[in-house]
């Protein structure tokens, strides 16, 4: 997986996981402003990604995530995948 | 006393202005009065989940049901059934009374279930159980709470109102409807929505409710609820909720609305006997009818129609017969019994305020809906139960009984209101 399909996975879990279009979610939107994402919806999406990619995401690790593009980071770090 | 303003000397009165039912036999108004009235069951074979290792098959869902028609699509998701239909309810009944201009701090709601959201719950234990405690929804607590739809509710319509959630099983919807309307009287509130939910038709419940012998064995679904009929064998579980909009009397005739009824009176009472089982005699049901007329200030000749608690269970229907006739005197062989749970089976949580609407459109319309399924009536059961067809009669005072699991008791009576 490169970098450009993991972005499209991940937008297209975030925006089926918060009810949001799927245009409408790109790296530089941000979970709360953006997304309508409050700390509970943002737990649901991190338990989404987990499972999609048998990553574990520690909620330390969330802690200073405030966009898709900081989740994509994240994931992309944990798989070995290069930006 | 009879004429007098009721226990609490004079005081604000209260009445009801808008019915949002979401129901088996139909969602909104039209569709669920012209089902009770026709005498319509719905009750069908379960659809939802698969049946055959359980000893029963048949229930009332609420069907065709779309959450996403009420609530949105991220809602609907984090949100139980039991919401669904309480904020679809509200916001009919919301509607069906013109939709009022009120101050949202004095308005309040007071929304019961019998459960809560068992839905999620176990939909949640079995994700803990297969995959561990990392993989629980953090929306599990917030969906399964009890008073998750009175809150739900107040946030669709932005009432900061008194807000609370009465858990007393099969008459939750009837104190929901009653402390709605003493908040009113106090000056607590305005205006209120009140009544009951429940979404509950689960495997797991169908199971437990069977364990006790309180649900029908009949395989046939419109004809297991047979309430007071000799052959009745238990009561059929049912789903849906209904919302009431209650409103301090002058305000609602002040802005010109609708009234369908006075919510005259309230009565509340426990058995203090079995957790389960009425008491035989019916002692608790009677002492809550008693203190209902005393409330609304009126005596027990004045009472037209009786919506019964009527289960269709043995227990039951003797019992609330034996209360009837106690607290009514040789009145209660003039009084028309009809119970509507022959039709909408036992919508649990939600039945309280779903027979409040039935006692109330009774006095507008001059309709009393009947037992449906009632061929030959029980060796105790010797009442006017309005048997298969619907009356025309002139109907001024109603009472609505409702009897829960945990002893606890509530009665309602419904007056024509006159100013």
């Amino acid at each position: 997986m490169d970098m450009a399909e993991l972005q499209g996975k991940v937008c297209s879990i975030l925006a089926e996981n918060l009810s949001v279009p799927e245009d409408q979610v790109t790296p530089a939107s941000r979970f709360q402003e953006d997304l309508d994402a409050d700390s509970l919806d943002l737990v649901e999406a991190v338990l989404a990604l987990e499972e999609e990619f048998g990553v574990s995401i520690p909620e330390e690790e969330m802690e200073g995530v405030k966009t898709v593009g900081q989740a994509i980071q994240l994931v992309a770090e944990k798989l070995g995948v290069a930006a | 006393m009879p004429g007098s303003a009721g226990r609490n000397g004079e005081r604000r009165r209260v009445v009801l202005t808008g019915i949002g039912p979401v129901s088996p036999v139909g969602i909104g108004l039209d569709d669920f009065w012209g089902a009770l009235v026709s005498g319509r069951s719905g009750i069908s074979r379960i659809e939802r989940f698969d049946t055959s290792d359980l000893p029963v098959h048949i229930a009332g869902e609420v069907k065709p049901f779309a959450p996403e028609d009420w609530v949105t699509p991220k809602e609907a998701k984090r949100t139980d059934r039991a919401t669904h239909f309480a904020v679809a309810a509200s916001k009919l009944a919301w509607k069906d009374a013109g939709e009022p201009s009120v101050d949202r701090a004095r308005t309040g709601v007071f929304l019961s279930t019998g459960i809560g959201g068992l839905g999620s719950l176990l939909e949640q234990h079995r994700v803990f159980l297969d995959r561990g405690a990392d993989r629980v929804s953090p929306f599990m607590v917030p969906m399964l709470m009890p008073n998750a739809s009175a809150g739900h509710v107040a946030m669709a319509f932005g009432f900061t109102g008194p807000n609370e959630c009465i858990v007393t099983a099969c008459a939750a919807g009837a104190h929901a409807v009653g402390e709605a309307a003493m908040a009113i009287r106090d000056g607590m509130a305005e205006v209120c929505i009140a009544g009951g939910t429940e979404a509950t038709i689960l495997p797991l419940t169908v199971a437990g409710f069977a364990q006790m012998h309180a649900l029908s064995r009949n395989p046939e679904p419109s004809t297991a609820s047979r309430p007071f009929d000799r052959d009745r064998d238990g009561f059929v579980l049912s789903e849906g909720a209904c919302c009431l909009v209650l409103e301090e009397a002058e305000r609602a005739v002040g802005r010109g609305a609708r009234i369908y009824a006075e919510v005259a009176g309230y009565g509340a009472s426990a058995d203090a006997y079995h957790i389960t089982a009425p008491e035989p005699e019916g002692l608790g049901a009677i002492q809550a009818m008693l203190a209902c007329l005393e409330d609304a200030g009126e005596l027990p000749d004045a009472v037209d129609y009786v919506n019964a608690h009527g289960t269709s269970t043995q227990l039951n229907d003797a019992a609330e017969t034996k209360a009837i006739k106690k607290a009514l005197g040789d009145h209660a062989y003039r009084v028309a019994v009809s119970s509507t749970k022959s039709m909408t089976g036992h919508m649990l949580g939600a039945a309280g305020a779903v027979e409040a609407a039935v006692a109330a459109l009774a006095i507008r319309e001059g309709i009393i809906p009947p037992t449906v399924n009632l061929e030959n009536p029980g060796d105790e059961c010797d009442l006017d139960y309005v048997p298969k067809q619907a009356r025309r009669t002139e109907v001024r005072l109603a009472l609505s009984n409702s009897f829960g699991f945990g002893g606890q008791n509530a009665v309602l009576a419904l007056r024509r209101f006159e100013p």
